[in-house]
């Protein structure tokens, strides 16, 4: 079976040592996890996991399995590319005098439409949202001048298609 | 609080009361109906154990001589009894020595609650005096685990955790509790856990996908049942005996489904998997109908999966969603509990006998008979036989005893050979292959069932991982009978190595003490037995025996357990010798 990217999300409540059981099911597995954030859902008091693996969908559907069957994960669920809108975030820390001394920074501040977060006197912090290689393609074109520091979120996603879990989670809410 | 078990309302008319957190633990065990525990103390759960002892007369606290055993014995209860085993142990090395029962409770889905005594809250992460990250380290073998640092926690978890490990696919669930929540005091109220609103323990069954199944099973020429512990854990033996009689369909077995179904029953075919009989592994692969029922696939069982049951659409009622699909895919997934859809599925099939495909199982057994069996238990060499053992013990005690195994040739044999008329009497580490299991396992299934006999039937490697809990037997006067194996080799992996390392013993060979004076040390009666003239008469004494009872046998040092599938071979090249 050809290997693609899953976005994995799972509902679950937010508890401590759900992140180490979660993980641990790639772990037993080998699968790397080459993304994943952790935030509050569209429901109150329940967290989304939104974990990104490169894998065949057998495995991804297996896994899927596993984490749901956590005593604190409310509902799994797999999705293709194709089926989710995604974006990361990333952001970079570049001395300041080159905005001055390298026109070509103001062009790819421009090009890559980000946002300059802070300027202080020895660095300035750019702000960039969008898809991997966009990012990859900003930074590819800042490394020659220099980067500071960099670091980039894990993949946050939503499906295109309504997700059956609202209904459920509502009705958790309720109770 | 963190848990979020499903109550609209808290019970606000129940009155509460001022006690410390491990008085409530007490309380908490005796509202879920526990009266007795295995364990062993430590510094962090003192609190909790000078309340057993002023609790003594509700609640026995058994003292094994390990951990380990703890956990062993509270599966063995747990198995025989259907109730949630209970063992209890200190933070640190107690803790870590709980670990090898909760991974074997966790794959062989045994119900368990461990409770473990963990350092203070405000010395948690600070490396102190046996502290160790249990709830870290038992994650993946735990159904579910969880710190208490508050003693307010206690009866909301305590509660949780039972309803846990009994529900659904049972398994194993620890709960870590620091000394402080022990010694502080709470406002005692127990209500019992009747949800939690992320789990869903059992799906409610699909008719739709239920009269699908019963269409196949309707129209199939040989359709094949194998089934396992679901059957057992789900209550199901008589909806599977009326469903294998009705529709006339030959039934194996896993090893953990073993005893689900009386093993003399002519339908009974026999065992599936390595060790398993020839006609159920070999027709696996001439079935036109599989009926896997509660149980799981594991390779131990299919052989090499690509070559496993192709030919037959494959039905498969399982209570866990994550095992559909998971190594074998259905055609025909019914999830829920085995006897409610079992039940549903009954009146759905047709009356059927199909003698042909019948008959082939009967010509493979003759086939088995002649090459193997025969030789097993009705040896005619000199040295004395696993299997004329377990023959022996099979009459001596009319079928009826519990068997409780351990790891190797002598567990296989036993399970190939071991007759019973009653579920819930085969104890065995089946999923981890946890040798040093059955002593302590054998301890727990008596004072699970008192009134049965129960026959622990061990090797010696095995044996001497946890000899030690002779000593629970002894102070409490466990009437168990103890069967030693003794071939003075580790059995199975001494059999591989001479099948596939070309007899390069390699650590194998086993250099062992006078067991008959070690349990004549824990003042046990004993005998040892070197001459098939004088086993009949052992096995009997040894049966008739109202006190613990130990039996070695001296066996033959380099017998194979056949038919076996090699690892990664088809059922259908199974060898018979």
């Amino acid at each position: 079976m050809e290997k693609q990217w899953y976005t994995i999300s799972v509902y679950s409540e937010n508890n401590v040592g759900l992140l180490n059981r979660i993980s641990g099911i790639f772990l037993k597995r080998h699968i790397n996890i080459e993304s994943l954030n952790v935030s509050k859902s569209e429901i109150e008091h329940v967290s989304k996991f939104t974990i990104v693996i490169h894998s065949t969908e057998d495995w991804a559907r297996k896994i899927v399995g596993q984490i749901e069957k956590q005593i604190e994960v409310i509902k799994a669920f797999y999705h293709t590319d194709d089926e989710t809108i995604y974006q990361e975030s990333a952001l970079f820390k570049i001395a300041s005098h080159l905005l001055f001394d390298e026109r070509q920074i103001q062009n790819i501040i421009k090009e890559s439409n980000s946002q300059i977060v802070t300027v202080a006197r020895d660095f300035f912090v750019l702000a960039k949202t969008g898809r991997r290689h966009e990012i990859d393609e900003m930074h590819d074109a800042l490394e020659p001048y220099g980067i500071m520091q960099f670091v980039r979120t894990g993949r946050i996603a939503v499906t295109k298609a309504t997700m059956p879990i609202t209904e459920i989670l509502e009705e958790f809410h309720n109770q | 609080m963190s848990t979020e078990t499903l109550k609209k309302e808290k019970n606000k008319t129940a009155k509460s009361i001022r006690i410390s957190g491990a008085e409530a633990i007490i309380h908490c065990l005796l509202a879920e109906g526990v009266d007795l525990i295995y364990g062993y103390p430590g510094g962090a759960i003192m609190p909790v154990y000078d309340e057993l002892y002023k609790f003594q007369d509700k609640l026995t606290h058994i003292l094994t001589r390990h951990e380990q055993g703890a956990t062993h014995a509270a599966q063995g209860y747990a198995r025989v009894s259907g109730k949630v085993g209970v063992a209890m142990a200190t933070s640190g090395p107690g803790a870590t020595n709980l670990v090898t029962g909760l991974a074997d409770a966790q794959i062989d889905s045994t119900p368990m609650v461990c409770i473990t005594g963990q350092v203070p809250r405000h010395l948690l992460g600070s490396d102190a005096f046996q502290e160790t990250d249990i709830v870290g380290i038992s994650t993946p073998v735990t159904k579910w685990n969880y710190q208490v640092t508050k003693a307010s926690e206690i009866p909301e978890i305590m509660a949780k955790a039972f309803y846990i490990a009994r529900s659904g696919r049972p398994g194993p669930v620890l709960v870590d509790i620091t000394k402080n929540a022990q010694f502080d005091e709470l406002d005692f109220v127990y209500e019992k856990c009747t949800g939690v609103r992320s789990y869903k323990p059992v799906h409610k069954p699909d008719i739709k996908a239920i009269e699908a199944a019963a269409e196949i099973i309707n129209r199939a020429k040989k359709p094949y049942i194998v089934f396992g512990q679901g059957v057992i854990l789900g209550h199901a033996e008589e909806e599977l005996k009326a469903l294998v009689e009705k529709a006339g369909i030959p039934a194996a077995w896993t090893v953990l489904g073993l005893s689900a179904m009386d093993t003399d029953h002519p339908l009974n075919v026999g065992m599936v998997g390595m060790h398993g009989n020839y006609g159920p592994n070999v027709l696996t692969n001439e079935c036109d109908v599989l009926i896997a029922i509660g149980m799981r696939f594991d390779d131990r069982v299919t052989g090499n999966l690509d070559t496993y049951a192709k030919q037959a659409k494959v039905i498969h009622f399982e209570i866990d969603p994550a095992e559909i699909n998971k190594n074998v895919n259905a055609d025909i997934a019914v999830l829920g509990d085995a006897k409610q859809t079992l039940g549903l599925l009954l009146p759905l099939v047709n009356k059927n006998e199909h003698k042909d495909w019948l008959a082939e199982f009967d010509k493979k057994y003759q086939i088995e008979y002649d090459t193997v069996i025969k030789k097993d238990i009705e040896p005619t060499k000199e040295g004395l036989t696993m299997g004329e053992v377990i023959e022996q013990i099979n009459k001596a005690s009319g079928h009826k005893a519990v068997v409780v195994t351990d790891v190797g040739q002598h567990q296989m044999i036993a399970c190939r050979y071991a007759k019973f008329k009653q579920s819930k009497s085969n104890v065995t580490s089946g999923g981890l292959g946890t040798m040093g299991f059955a002593l302590p396992a054998a301890i727990g299934a008596k004072m699970g069932a008192m009134e049965r006999e129960v026959v622990a039937i061990i090797g010696d490697g095995g044996y001497q991982m946890t000899i030690q809990e002779l000593g629970v037997i002894f102070q409490h006067n466990v009437p168990v009978k103890i069967v030693v194996l003794n071939n003075d080799h580790l059995g199975m992996v001494r059999q591989w190595q001479e099948l596939f390392f070309e007899s390069r013993y390699a650590s194998t060979v086993m250099t062992n003490p006078d067991f008959v004076k070690i349990a004549e040390g824990y003042h046990i009666k004993s005998r040892r037995v070197t001459e098939r003239s004088d086993l009949q008469d052992a096995v009997e004494e040894m049966i008739a025996s109202k006190d613990p009872y130990f039996l070695e046998v001296r066996v033959e040092k380099e017998d194979n357990v056949f038919p076996m599938i090699p690892s990664g071979a088809s059922v259908s090249d199974i060898r018979l010798k």
